[in-house]
């Protein structure tokens, strides 16, 4: 059996919906915290694999998240760019791959992660919602719009 | 160039060509500064000074600005006398001081506050220091006194020396700094230097500074010395700070290996970084320095709340 095969034993195909593929080893909850995702709004399945082999080069661990009869749109996944920017989404239809694409950061990131910086406005509690611009997406570099610095440990601070 | 209404927040809000109109319209408001000529370009207007932390110059020098160009001034400077010790919001403060005044002049000590002001202000705020953030007026003086007296700023050798870690002003300084190509010295103890995601910036604009923690390695080639106050107030622990403080002091003999027309400047005050007795050499430029915040803030008041000189 091929990895891939494997991989569909331990965490089944589904027949309408989305794969997450290729999250950072360790981010599928994560992933499901900033999608706002979990069982108390949603009736369908959630498999989520975690530290999962995989075939991708210069890469051993990867997670994998799949949502049932969910189609997200990519302005939603574009957030997962925060803490997987080498995610890739794939949307289930009748068991086959309808639309596939790579995450990608929105010019600015606003409402979704806090900023590190404990003396910035946004912490202080101002009727703020804390906005970062995205200087490079991969590994992802936040600067905070309000008191200029670089996002620190950015799954640390998601809100 | 139009600025009128425009936010002075940060060094991102200028490019080279903004910074140099500012600095020749300061030129021009030195001798409004001095009061050797009198031009009421901002008469009928009102400037608010919020100062939520202690200041002597920038203050000072703001109100000073603002009264030269026939500008009223209203302010506040302890956050207890204001509606903020009663819970208020910056926020909601900043608003209700928008309908009072024509322009908003802001320190605080929480970084970013100032955007925040800018944020729910209509008219244009400017950034008098936010915690360890940006301080841009400190900035634009600071390059108005190197050009001043060394005639361009292109090429200088600048040495930043003490606090680089918490010191607002050779942040937003060593920034502007590189759309000049100034070469760049930073003299800080390890503890205290210029914090990385800085750095990274600077080399991303292609400077590349050189990091010491020795005075003397600095002092022979610089033109420019700019000397920092290492805070106290910014130190989370007190014995963090007796570790560092003291640790650099110039004085004359420090000074034997220096250019002849070297320069010393420090944003002020000073506690013991410089000894008194630098002051009456030629070196010592930091007063001057301190007088050009009236005509530079007399030019960013005028450009902002569009006074004609």
């Amino acid at each position: 059996m091929s990895p891939a095969e494997v991989e569909d034993i331990k965490i089944p195909p589904i027949r309408n919906g989305t794969v997450i593929d290729h999250i950072t080893d360790g981010q599928a909850l994560n992933v499901l915290k900033i999608l706002g995702v979990n069982e108390n709004n949603i009736d369908s399945c959630i498999s989520i694999g975690i530290h999962v082999t995989t075939n991708r080069s210069g890469e051993k661990w990867k997670d994998i998240v799949k949502l049932e009869d969910m189609e997200l749109d990519p302005v939603t996944v574009s957030k997962i760019a925060l803490i997987a920017p080498n995610a890739t989404i794939s949307i289930i239809r009748d068991y086959y791959v309808a639309e596939k694409y790579d995450v990608k950061l929105p010019e600015y990131v606003v409402g979704l992660v806090r900023c590190s910086n404990p003396n910035c406005i946004t912490n202080k509690g101002e009727p703020v919602n804390p906005k970062f611009l995205v200087e490079a997406n991969c590994p992802p570099k936040l600067r905070c719009v309000y008191c200029d610095r670089i996002l620190q440990n950015i799954s640390d601070n998601l809100m | 160039m139009d600025f009128t209404d425009k936010d002075l927040v940060s060094i991102r809000d200028l490019d080279r060509e903004q910074i140099e109109y500012i600095l020749d319209l300061s030129k021009k408001m030195v001798p409004y500064a001095r009061g050797e000529k009198v031009k009421r370009a901002l008469d009928g207007k009102i400037m608010a000074n919020l100062f939520f932390e202690p200041s002597t110059r920038t203050k000072l020098s703001f109100e000073s600005a603002a009264y030269r160009l026939g500008c009223d001034v209203i302010d506040v400077s302890e956050m207890s006398m204001t509606s903020i010790a009663k819970g208020e919001t910056l926020a909601d403060t900043i608003r209700m001081v928008d309908a009072y005044c024509d322009a908003i002049v802001l320190r605080h000590p929480y970084e970013g506050a100032a955007r925040l002001a800018a944020d729910v202000s209509s008219k244009p705020v400017i950034n008098a220091g936010d915690g360890a953030g940006s301080h841009p007026t400190q900035m634009l003086l600071d390059l108005f006194t190197m050009k001043e007296v060394k005639g361009s700023l292109d090429g200088l050798n600048v040495a930043l020396v003490g606090d680089l870690k918490y010191g607002r002003t050779v942040h937003t300084l060593a920034q502007a700094l590189t759309m000049f190509g100034v070469k760049l010295t930073l003299v800080a103890p390890e503890s205290l230097q210029m914090p990385q995601d800085i750095v990274d910036n600077l080399k991303a604009k292609g400077c590349n500074p050189v990091k010491t923690s020795v005075l003397e390695d600095a002092i022979s080639d610089a033109d420019v010395l700019y000397v920092t106050r290492i805070q106290r107030e910014r130190f989370p622990d007190p014995a963090e700070y007796q570790k560092v403080a003291g640790t650099y002091r110039i004085d004359n003999a420090t000074l034997r290996t220096a250019k002849k027309d070297m320069i010393i400047m420090h944003p002020l005050p000073r506690v013991n970084e410089i000894a008194t007795e630098v002051d009456d050499t030629p070196h010592a430029r930091y007063f001057e320095q301190a007088f050009n915040g009236v005509p530079v803030r007399m030019a960013i008041l005028c450009a902002l709340m569009g006074g004609e000189m």
